[in-house]
């Protein structure tokens, strides 16, 4: 039984996540089946994501396992100066697995080297959250029934957006072709364009979100333009309705487009699309169970 | 009569290394990298001398010492083409470059504040992505850090 760490989506190969698809998709065929049967699952949330925390625990339930933990730092030790290495060795003698959100960067990385069983990663400040990646890979799997050669068009903040760069990475084993739609402060990091650079993956960045940009799409990842993102609150005001996905604007879209959303969303789609077959929002966010069902079982090596 | 004055601007060694090509300003950074403070062998250490390929550089000489070349490798990262001379009975047996190593452990400050690293009592680690033009990427936060913002601890 191989037991190992999810940490960051990079932790995974191509095959690793062809794998985690199919068993995802078994999921959603039979969710309830009980793998964990006697085993104990710690979810250890440093910051609070009631979205994220009620996913995995919905998880291990249907999977028939039972779930201790915490959904907010100020009811432990961790308030009164305890390391986060003290709390993860403690909680390792416990249970089965580790799945945990802080709000430091690193922070799972770090735990999976110290613990002595796995840790899942569920965000770890702004740098990774691969659980939302596989959920949007599902997503992307299900609904254009492959991952090879599609054309992901990304909108909004590319710069900050840490669901963006994770499905960047992933998606770079199907050979994509990428679209970067976002407003100058907020485009795509040097380091992301050289890094599909190296592996030949067609870019096009776009300051304007036109339905030129769309009707190519097969996927629109789009996500939230933040006011706290910008050092000029001018350039704000001038963009934040610029990158608002109306329905009249995906008339001319291909049949097979869906629009994706980390959620939650403030203005960036209008409610008018939320009744287009095209949204696919709200199954994504489904999936999500489906997804760490999935993960669940591959970090602790259970086949099924 | 002139290359023997230049010569005895640092006294000559009999046993130990020579590190040379150092950059002046980041002399006395590569002495407390190497920990050099705490050795009790005789060290010599000029500074501000002539370089032909640098302008001015910075030279240490430290008697009856070897380093390890994982433990000497460190200081390629503040002085890129430091040369390392090992010198035996007067003579040099050994010259070559500082190359930085794949991963320097306890060295660098991660400049990311909300990175684990400037949070708990715990050693950095980064990875040198690029030998050339020295960056380097925290393994906790994933940040890269490029040559002119690596901070040393």
């Amino acid at each position: 039984m191989r037991r190992e760490s999810l940490v960051s989506i990079t932790d995974y190969s191509k095959e690793d996540i062809l794998d985690l698809l199919e068993k995802a998709k078994s999921f959603e065929q039979n969710p309830n089946r009980r793998v964990l049967e006697g085993k104990v699952i710690a979810t250890l949330f440093f910051e609070p994501s009631t979205r994220t925390r009620l996913s995995f625990e919905t998880a291990v339930n249907r999977l028939g396992g039972r779930v201790i933990g915490f959904s907010d730092a100020s009811t432990t030790s961790s308030t009164k100066g305890e390391t986060l290495k003290d709390t993860i060795m403690m909680v390792s003698n416990y249970v089965d697995l580790i799945i945990m959100r802080h709000y430091l960067d690193g922070a799972a990385r770090y735990a999976s080297e110290v613990a002595s069983v796995p840790i899942i990663n569920a965000g770890d400040g702004a740098n990774q959250h691969p659980s939302q990646t596989m959920l949007d890979l599902y997503s992307i799997y299900k609904t254009q029934g492959t991952l090879e050669n599609l054309n992901i068009t990304m909108v909004g903040d590319l710069k900050y957006g840490r669901t963006v760069h994770s499905l960047l990475m992933a998606m770079s084993h199907f050979k994509p072709t990428f679209h970067f739609v976002a407003p100058e402060e907020l485009k795509m990091p040097e380091e992301y364009k050289i890094y599909c650079d190296k592996l030949h993956i067609p870019y096009v960045e776009h300051q304007d979100f036109t339905e030129e940009v769309i009707d190519q799409a097969d996927i629109l990842y789009m996500t939230r333009v933040q006011r706290e993102r910008f050092t000029d609150l001018m350039e704000y005001e001038k963009v934040k309705n610029v990158y608002t996905l109306h329905n009249q604007m995906l008339k001319s879209s291909k049949p097979n487009l869906r629009i994706l959303h980390p959620l939650p969303r403030v203005n960036e789609i209008s409610y008018d699309v939320d009744d287009n077959p095209k949204a696919y929002y709200f199954e994504q966010a489904k999936n999500g169970l489906y997804a760490r069902q999935a993960i669940i079982c591959k970090v602790l090596g259970i086949e099924i | 009569m002139n290359a023997n004055k230049k010569e005895l601007e640092v006294a000559a060694l009999e046993n130990g290394t020579v590190i040379d090509h150092i950059p002046s300003d980041q002399l006395f950074k590569v002495v407390s990298l190497l920990g050099l403070e705490k050795l009790n062998k005789s060290i010599t250490i000029g500074n501000n001398l002539i370089s032909k390929k640098i302008g001015k550089k910075g030279i240490i000489k430290i008697a009856d010492t070897f380093f390890k070349e994982e433990e000497i490798n460190k200081i390629a990262l503040i002085a890129p083409n430091a040369k390392i001379n090992i010198i035996k009975d007067y003579r040099v047996t050994e010259k070559r470059p500082v190359t930085l190593p794949d991963e320097i452990i306890g060295i660098i400050k991660c400049n990311n504040p909300k990175c684990i690293t400037n949070n708990e009592p715990m050693k950095t680690v980064f990875y040198v992505i690029n030998k050339d033009n020295v960056e380097v990427k925290c393994k906790y936060c994933e940040r890269a850090v490029g040559k002119d913002e690596i901070e040393i601890i």
